[in-house]
């Protein structure tokens, strides 16, 4: 059980390109930290120079407090799952998790090895499957064989490289409660990696949000969901995504492409001299007005618009609603679509609303939404102009403490299961 | 996969049975003679007219005419041609895992050279081979031999190896090195048992290249010291001047070809199983 330090980590390839810039990050003992980005964005390679697979071309990068920048991926004392398993087809399931222990010969006496395979099988419920090759399993086995061969070892960290990613949608979901179960349960350091923000914001304690190479924001998901520091984040971070729209100051006003709402002096300050901005709202804070009390109605603001599409998932519905950009931040938010491995077919407004709204596709839709829910960012840098520096502190504050908390809970609960 | 129509398998085992009369033809051919009285062998038949363990005597038994000649060339045949195997197989082992993972400057002059030295004609070498053998001494000797049979062997050898090697998945080793192996036990543990097919069928491969020489086995031998069987084939006299040993050579064939069928046959297996599925996904 260690804590990971990364200082200023640059990893350049032969040919002179950059995968990774300059990342720093503090993962404490126990924490549960995901690094997260669209594909090509240095987080496999960032988890690969922390086992030591790949070289590190500058920086610092300590484990436990010892700089580990040289030594080799075993004398790390890290565990690592891989994206396709990488199990051993010639040895037996038993085989396969007691590897690591029989490489450390004379450590472990016969008996010691069994008895912590089995504890790991039980753990991840292989029992059953000891004496089976990995051929003769299902996807998801695999995978659990291939996550007990790591905390067999009862080494200081576990590394994720994107394990659930080649799992259909549903035992995904079952794996990844399994994988958030035996974490807390061994309160073990953990650095998970994947490109799927669900997994991003249900697992971790915290969310490193990587772009190029560069690190854009680590917060708890919560933080990273209502503040995000700029315009990639906001737009990586939420399903479906913050809808990104064109804002003329005109000035206490901003003139949306379907309404026009008024703004605060604050806001008018950071604004600056600014004609154009990009405002984003999240679907989900949009309402269906006709559904709202009167009293509610006039805290926000009213438009009506066109629906295009509109999708009915028992739960909720998203309406689908085309606007015209304004060129001026088209390329901006075309270059936005691109990062995030978007599509960019054409510019849309995507709305949530309730089940229960009689809003259909051709119709013309009555729509709230709160106008402080709104966030700016600046059209040239993507800076979000309006994160609260304060709400993000005690957002993140909260969220460790809350960490502590579940940690101690489960080891609470271990000591008085054994 | 269409059930065939019942003319389609007519046609289908007729060609079948075309194509295997035409390619065992020979062999059997030389089967059935092994097994005719030497002054027999012009009557016309396929068959034996009476059929003989005479010429098996003659080369293998004590006082047959061509025991010596006969026992010791496969004496010299099969340990030259094993070590030179041997040899061949460890080498390219340690050549085929760099070239399959490593990126190291002069790889693809490694590749070519080995490719090219693999299409040269033996029979322009030969002669200064020869030569200069006799110069050093290695001449009629069993390292004379193998040291040429490198040659023949390794190239085919490292680029069967090398595509064995690719096959299997990079991430095996990684996972290796990860549980705490060093490079060494992670090839020694995680790849050599994976590579087991792919090395039984190198060693297959260059043992027959090696076994099927006759160029070197003939020019850089003078005596049953280190001359290979098929060498010695060549030397085999019959009873008498007119006589052609036919029937001696048809039983020796016989004696050298059966082994190495039946090699083929127990490692196919081994070969076809695939024992890398499931280790990866996708």
């Amino acid at each position: 059980m260690a804590a990971i330090t990364l200082k200023d980590i640059v990893k350049q390839y032969g040919d002179g390109f950059l995968a990774v810039k300059g990342v720093s990050l503090d993962i404490a003992d126990g924490e549960f930290v995901i690094l997260v980005g669209p594909s090509g964005c240095g987080k496999s390679t960032l988890l690969r120079m922390i086992v030591g697979l790949e070289d590190i071309t500058a920086g610092e990068l300590t484990i436990g407090g010892e700089r580990v920048n040289d030594k080799a991926p075993r004398d790390r004392k890290l565990a690592m799952v891989f994206q396709n398993y990488a199990l051993y087809p010639h040895l037996t399931v038993f085989e396969n998790i007691a590897f690591p222990l029989r490489l450390q010969k004379g450590q472990f006496t016969e008996e010691q090895v069994t008895a912590k395979v089995e504890f790991a099988a039980k753990t991840l419920e292989l029992q059953d499957h000891l004496q089976r090759k990995p051929a003769n399993l299902s996807g998801g086995q695999r995978q659990r064989v291939a996550m007990g061969r790591a905390i067999v070892r009862e080494a200081q960290a576990f590394l994720f490289d994107e394990p659930l990613s080649n799992l259909d949608a549903k035992l995904r979901g079952q794996m990844r409660t399994e994988i958030a179960r035996m974490q807390r349960r061994l309160g073990t350091t953990t650095v998970y990696v994947t490109h799927d923000q669900t997994e991003a914001m249900t697992l971790g304690d915290r969310v490193a949000v990587l772009r190029k190479g560069e690190l854009q924001q680590v917060a708890s998901p919560r933080g990273l969901y209502e503040q995000p520091v700029n315009l990639f984040v906001a737009g990586f971070i939420g399903s479906p995504p913050m809808n990104f729209l064109p804002g003329e100051i005109n000035g206490s006003t901003m003139r949306l492409p379907f309404a026009d709402v008024p703004i605060s002096a604050d806001l008018a300050r950071k604004l600056g001299g600014k004609n154009i901005v990009i405002v984003g709202i999240r679907p989900e804070h949009f309402e269906d007005a006709n559904l709202l009390e009167e009293s509610k109605v006039s805290s926000g603001v009213t438009f009506t618009a066109p629906v295009d599409v509109s999708e009915w998932l028992g739960s909720e519905l998203y309406a689908y609603i085309p606007f015209e950009t304004n060129p001026d931040v088209a390329t901006t938010l075309e270059e936005l679509d691109r990062d995030l491995d978007g599509e960019g077919l054409r510019t849309q407004l995507i709305v949530t609303l309730g089940s229960e709204t009689k809003v259909r596709d051709g119709d013309e839709a009555n729509l709230w939404f709160d106008p402080a829910r709104m966030m700016v960012f600046d059209p040239e840098t993507g800076e979000n102009l309006t994160w609260d520096a304060e709400a993000a502190k005690t957002v993140d504050e909260e969220n460790e403490a809350d960490r502590k908390a579940s940690l101690e809970r489960a080891q609470a609960r271990e000591k008085a299961r054994a | 996969m269409k059930q065939l129509s019942t003319r389609a398998k007519w046609a289908w085992a007729l060609i079948t049975i075309f194509v295997l009369a035409y390619a065992l033809f020979p062999i059997v051919s030389i089967f059935a003679t092994s097994f005719k009285l030497p002054s027999q062998l012009n009557l016309g038949l396929f068959w034996p007219k009476t059929w003989t363990f005479v010429n098996y005597e003659e080369i293998l038994a004590p006082g047959g005419s061509a025991q010596t000649l006969f026992l010791s060339s496969l004496r010299n045949s099969i340990g030259i041609c094993l070590i030179a195997t041997g040899i061949a197989v460890v080498l390219a082992t340690l050549a085929a895992y760099a070239i399959a993972r490593l990126d190291f400057p002069g790889k693809r002059l490694v590749l070519l050279t080995a490719l090219g030295v693999s299409i040269f004609p033996v029979i322009s070498i030969v002669t200064p081979l020869f030569n200069l053998w006799r110069n050093i001494g290695l001449y009629d000797t069993w390292l004379g031999l193998i040291i040429p049979y490198l040659s023949l062997t390794l190239p085919i050898s490292i680029w069967t190896l090398a595509a064995f090697f690719r096959q299997i998945p990079w991430e095996l080793e990684q996972a290796a090195q990860v549980d705490g192996a060093t490079t060494w036990q992670a090839f020694r543990k995680a790849i050599v048992p994976l590579a087991a097919p792919g090395v039984f069928t190198t060693a297959l491969i260059a043992f027959f290249i090696a076994w099927n020489d006759f160029v070197y086995g003939i020019s850089l031998t003078s005596t049953d010291r280190a001359r290979p069987v098929p060498a010695a084939l060549a030397f085999f006299t019959g009873a008498s001047q007119f006589e052609e040993p036919t029937g001696s050579i048809s039983a020796a064939a016989i004696i050298v070809t059966i082994p190495v069928v039946i090699l083929v046959l127990l490692f196919q297996r081994q070969i076809v199983s695939g024992l890398t599925q499931g280790a990866v996904k996708g």
